[in-house]
């Protein structure tokens, strides 16, 4: 469990280290927090040629909050985005959602943005930002880029990130009025990757009528995997029986078995975990619009 | 008991906690910083012949110094290792060689090693040899090794490595004539020691003297040592071995040697370098040890009562593709099974099957959380059948205090007559029952279910064999200083030996702890021991330290006597002074004991010069008397008739949820019994780190094995050691002390009673919580998900049945 060989740049600016990317064409990768790059490398499970640390270039470490969304730089770590206050209150879903990555040792290091490039299906973050309809904006010495989420997640473990790009920025929209969020998970260990995880996204009319539910799921399918469950609890209230949406969500997702779980617990915990979540959404929300 | 006994019994802090705590271990991979390191190529297939094994690759790997194949051994170190414990009923004994020999039997076999001058190169090097494999069959789990379609081991056949039964008295009999008859079948998965610390070895050999040193993370630095000698030729006294801080064993380092302890010495001596191998947390998990995994059928004749009348088990014990370790664990399970109580007939058979997986020895437990699961669900099938409380079962069956000592007629591990000596089984369960609230338990569970909760109350039983021989010995010194260094040759994984034993030499010779030093698992100071495992430690070296303290206490008397010129009889020990009972003053401090019992013709120091020739002595007498020796120091060993008997019973308190199936531990309690307890709170931190050993092999542990022998969840990823936060916060614990007759100090052990009834106890509580019976362990939330739909499916059957 020691990686092979590899060259080693830790470059203080963007521009060098985009410039170091071009030139190593597809032998770059990389290095922001190491939480998952590193165990990779100690089994040997990806040798790359040349490891980019990304760590000392000041200007990607910013976190923003503002009326449209927040904006995480690719230094953000997850322990600073979870505590951040203007997070929390702009888009609630992110600090709910961080809770669940890892153990707290692994959150001071790893970063959110590194986390949704690298894609993991079982990951939170990639869901938080597929559910709420964010994207990634990516920089190399080909220009700028902004991916939608919806574009980004390929395959377990795969994005649409090229190898010579560096992701600078993962936006989340805001939470709207009248809307609110929920996040629940079940695994088998504090900490784990979840064997089911939901994200709920759900906005009511002035009556505190349903008017959309969504919600995002990880480990459920290959890539984070968003469904519209609206149809299933229109025009009802948070108080109303809500567990149409967790029977339609076990019709709609399709998981597969692992030494975890089988399929039948995976399907059965989606709808257990929608209804958790939707119900608790849909509260929120209801507290949350104008008038109360 | 002595006067000035203050320490036995006191539960004083561990003394080598602090240098633990703050970074000052000394574990394998922190010494050695010099050396060469080892990488091990290892197999990736089950099952397959080796037809070529091809290092051309690896030859122009920088900083590469050696590599060795099984072409490269000769002589012992080409004989298959040894099976360290024969039993008449093996039938096929086979072990591994130190590097495979044309086959390998399991993912995770070595085939070759590599040196180089760190692991990094030494891993680069170990990737580029090129292997050609002939895939043979794969024989993987419990049901493809019973079927024997495939065989493991060409000329074993049926994989049956070997088949044993004991009885006592007719059990078919007595079950065919029994009133009430129930059959059960059973069965516990893989699990491993996993201690957090994984296998190391550090060798330095001296090409002046001829002499090798070897540095491993063993149980046995005895063992290793005799091992070493063996395979590479030399003498026993050419070979020392050391046990640095060790960070866990649970079992698995009992095994040796392990090919790495025979190839780093071998290696460090053909390359005149230290050589170093830290085992990875991959290779620890394919290519050290596992147990636990076993089918068990059960057949139980009993009365209206519930009184055991007949009870046969035939069990399939799965030892993986070896057999290193000999019968120890299904001989465990066979007879430890039985627990507290006496059935009137009994009858056990076992088959020891070969499998493509990792070799299977003791961990922690070793075979008894199989059988009290087998045991303890059978009483709580009992019950339920009779509809009599399960606790009350139980103890119609137990064998009563006046019983004692308890002959079952079998025949236990260690090759002698299963007899307990000691134990309180009806007190034990009362203490349990008020500790958990036994008796409030029917109306908590009605009220809780009312509410549409789903809580559940398990219990069990066990009793536990510690402390088997064949021996122990212990060495006191007391130096000029007055300071005393003790030494055992069992060594230490972190269990407080150095605490326990400076308390036990502390009151025998009336000095302070701090003046005590305690050393373990060091050939060069004792160098006859047999090792750290059956819960054996406290009862074999704690007596023989005892009785060596005696020995040196005897001697501080008789030299104190004479200066003092007093009567032995009329000596005291009071904090390092030896003094004249009732004549204040009349004292010597023990340091000045150590100058006199040591006769000097030089004077070194001040304090010295009261034992130089024109100081002491009778003119007409030799200065060491003809039956005596120089120095002030005591030793002794241990050796006793039989193991003594520990015991023990759990209740668990749980709470499934109806909608994930995620089982909750609300309560966890413990009523213990090991006899004295040198250091109550040493014995509860055993019994913490058991039950989350129990908790971990009840509902997260389990080795994933593929039909091809891959081991899917080889890293702390997927298999699922219990964190911090899935271990009970609180574990309730009760103790009971009934001394044991067999040993100076009344001690039975403790090491590994937290972990034998975990599989048992939750899935009694989880068979309470859902109302119908778990047969299998561990279990997940996934598997009682699907045990949910399938009994409400036979449920709903059974009500559209006519
Ligand atoms: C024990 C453990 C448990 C964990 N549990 C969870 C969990 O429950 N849920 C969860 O979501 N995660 C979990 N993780 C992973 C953790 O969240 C990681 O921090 C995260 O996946 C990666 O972030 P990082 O900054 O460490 O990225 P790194 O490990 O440095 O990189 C990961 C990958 O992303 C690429 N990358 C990273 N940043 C950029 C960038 N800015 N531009 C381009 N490429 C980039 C790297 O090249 C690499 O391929 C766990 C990790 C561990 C060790």
């Amino acid at each position: 469990m020691k990686p092979p060989a590899f060259d080693y740049s830790r470059p203080e600016t963007l521009e060098e280290a985009v410039g170091l990317l071009a030139e190593l064409s597809s032998g770059g990768k990389v290095l922001a927090g190491g939480q998952s790059l590193l165990p990779i490398l100690s089994m040997r499970l990806a040798a790359p040629e040349h490891l980019v640390d990304i760590n000392r270039i000041a200007e990607l470490d910013t976190i923003s909050a503002g009326p449209d969304g927040v904006r995480l730089g690719a230094l953000a770590r997850h322990a600073a985005v979870e505590r951040d206050p203007a997070v929390r209150s702009t888009q609630p879903l992110i600090p709910a959602a961080l809770r669940q990555v890892a153990h707290p040792t692994i959150r001071n290091r790893g970063t959110t943005l590194g986390s949704i490039v690298h894609a993991d299906p079982s990951g939170e973050m990639p869901a938080v930002l597929a559910l709420l309809g964010g994207s990634v904006t990516a920089v190399s010495a080909r220009g700028r880029r902004t991916i939608s989420a919806a574009e980004f997640f390929l395959g377990p473990l795969e994005s649409a990130l090229g190898p010579d790009e560096i992701a600078v920025e993962a936006y989340f929209p805001a939470l709207a009025v009248r809307s609110g969020t929920a996040f629940a998970e079940v695994s088998r260990r504090h900490g784990d990757y979840a064997v089911c995880g939901v994200a709920a996204l759900v906005s009511v009319d002035q009556e505190r009528r349903i008017t959309s539910a969504r919600a995002g799921y990880l480990s459920i399918a290959s890539t984070p995997l968003v469904l519209d469950l609206t149809e299933a609890v229109l025009g009802r209230r948070c108080a109303d029986d809500l567990s149409a949406a967790g029977r339609l969500a076990r019709q709609l997702v399709e998981p597969d078995a692992d030494i975890h779980a089988s399929a039948d617990y995976r399907r059965d915990l989606a709808g257990v975990l929608s209804d958790r979540v939707i119900t608790e959404a849909a509260r929120a929300a209801a507290g949350s619009g104008p008038g109360d | 008991m002595q006067v000035g006994s203050s320490y036995l019994g006191e539960p004083i802090a561990r003394v080598e906690d602090p240098r633990l705590l703050t970074g000052g271990g000394r574990y394998l991979d922190d010494l050695g910083q010099d050396a060469v390191e080892l990488a091990v190529l290892r197999s990736p297939h089950a099952h397959a012949r080796i037809l070529d094994i091809d290092v051309s690759g690896a030859i122009d790997v920088p900083g590469l110094l050696a590599i060795y194949t099984y072409d490269d051994l000769s002589g012992p170190l080409a004989e298959p290792l040894p099976l360290l414990i024969p039993h008449p009923s093996i039938s096929a004994g086979r072990t591994q060689y130190v590097l495979a020999k044309d086959e390998v039997n399991y993912v995770g076999e070595a085939i070759a090693v590599v040196v180089a001058e760190n692991r990094y190169l030494a891993e680069d090097a170990a990737e580029r040899i090129e292997v050609s494999y002939e895939l043979l069959p794969p024989v993987v789990g419990l049901v493809a090794a019973r079927e024997a379609q495939q065989l493991v081991h060409r000329d074993v056949e049926g994989n049956v490595a070997a088949h044993f039964v004991q009885q006592v008295g007719d059990a078919a009999a007595a079950i065919a004539a029994a009133p009430h008859r129930l059959s059960l079948e059973l069965s516990v998965e893989r699990s491993a020691s996993t201690p957090l610390e994984g296998r190391g070895v550090l060798a330095r050999w001296d090409t002046d003297s001829q002499r090798l040193r070897v540095w491993t993370s063993t149980q046995t630095a005895t063992g290793v040592r005799a091992a070493i000698a063996a395979r590479l030729g030399l003498d026993l006294g050419s070979v020392e071995v050391i046990t640095p801080d060790v960070g866990g064993g649970f079992g698995v380092k009992i095994v040796h040697p392990w090919p790495e302890e025979v190839l780093v010495p071998m290696a460090a001596r053909a390359l005149g370098r230290a050589v170093k191998f830290t085992e990875d947390r991959r290779e620890h998990f394919i290519s050290s040890a596992h147990e636990r995994a076993q089918l068990h059928e059960v057949e139980v004749g009993f009365d209206d009562e519930g009184h055991l009348l007949g009870l046969s088990v035939r069990f399939w014990h799965d030892n993986g593709a070896y057999l290193p370790y000999g019968l120890i664990v299904p001989i465990i399970t066979s007879t430890q099974l039985l627990g507290p109580y006496k059935p009137a007939a009994y009858r056990v058979e076992f088959e020891s099957l070969y499998t493509n997986t990792v070799i299977v020895t003791p961990y922690r437990g070793a075979g008894r959380p199989q059988g009290v699961f087998a045991m303890e669900r059978t009483m709580d099938a009992i019950a339920a059948e009779l509809g009599i409380d399960r606790a009350e079962v139980r103890a119609r069956n137990f064998i009563q205090p006046e019983e004692m000592p308890y002959d079952h007629g079998l025949i236990f591990q260690d090759g002698r007559p299963l007899v307990y000596d000691s134990g309180d089984f009806p007190a034990t369960l009362d203490k349990l029952k008020a500790l958990v609230g036994w008796d409030e338990w029917p109306a908590y569970q009605a009220q809780a279910r009312a509410s549409g909760r789903k809580v559940g109350l398990g219990l069990a039983c066990y009793v536990e064999g510690t402390g088997v021989g064949p021996y122990e010995g212990g060495h006191v010194q007391i130096e000029t200083t007055g300071k005393v260094k003790v030494s055992t040759g069992l060594t230490s994984q972190g269990q407080g030996h150095q605490t326990a034993f400076a308390q036990i030499v502390a009151d025998e010779l009336g000095v302070a702890i701090s003046d005590i030093e305690v050393v373990t698992g060091d050939t060069r100071r004792f160098p006859y021991a047999v090792g750290t495992f059956a819960s054996r430690a406290a009862v074999m070296s704690g007596s023989a330290i005892a009785l060596a303290a005696r020995a040196a206490r005897a001697k501080i008397l008789r030299v104190a006597a004479d200066a003092l010129e007093a009567a032995a009889e009329d000596l005291e020990i009071v904090d390092g002074m030896v003094r004249v009972k009732g004549a204040p003053g009349n004292e010597i401090a023990l340091g000045t004991v150590a100058v006199l019992s040591n006769p000097l013709r030089y004077a070194f120091d001040e304090a010295s010069k009261a034992a130089t020739q024109f100081a002491v002595g009778d003119p007409d007498l030799p200065p060491v008397a003809e039956d005596d020796e120089p120095g002030l120091e005591g030793k002794d060993y241990y050796s006793p008739l039989r193991s003594t008997f520990a015991n023990g019973m759990h209740a668990v308190i749980v709470e499934t949820d109806p909608d994930t199936a995620e089982v909750a531990i609300l309560r966890y309690c413990v009523v213990h019994d090991c006899g004295t307890l040198i250091n109550p709170r040493i014995v509860e931190g055993q019994i913490h780190g058991g039950v989350a050993q129990g908790v971990a092999g009840a509902l997260y542990e389990r080795m994933a094995y593929d039909e091809s022998g891959q081991l899917q969840n080889a890293s702390f990823m997927d298999f699922l050691m219990p964190y911090v936060s899935e271990v009970p916060e609180r574990i309730e614990i009760d103790h009971l002390e009934t001394r044991s007759p067999l040993n100076p100090l009344g001690i039975k052990g403790a090491g590994e009673a937290g972990v034998i009834p975990g599989a048992a106890v939750f899935a009694s509580a989880i068979s309470d919580a859902e109302g119908f019976q778990i047969t299998a362990m561990p279990i997940s939330p996934s598997e009682l998900f699907e045990l949910r739909r399938q009994h409400a499916a036979n449920a709903a059957q059974k009500g559209t049945q006519p």
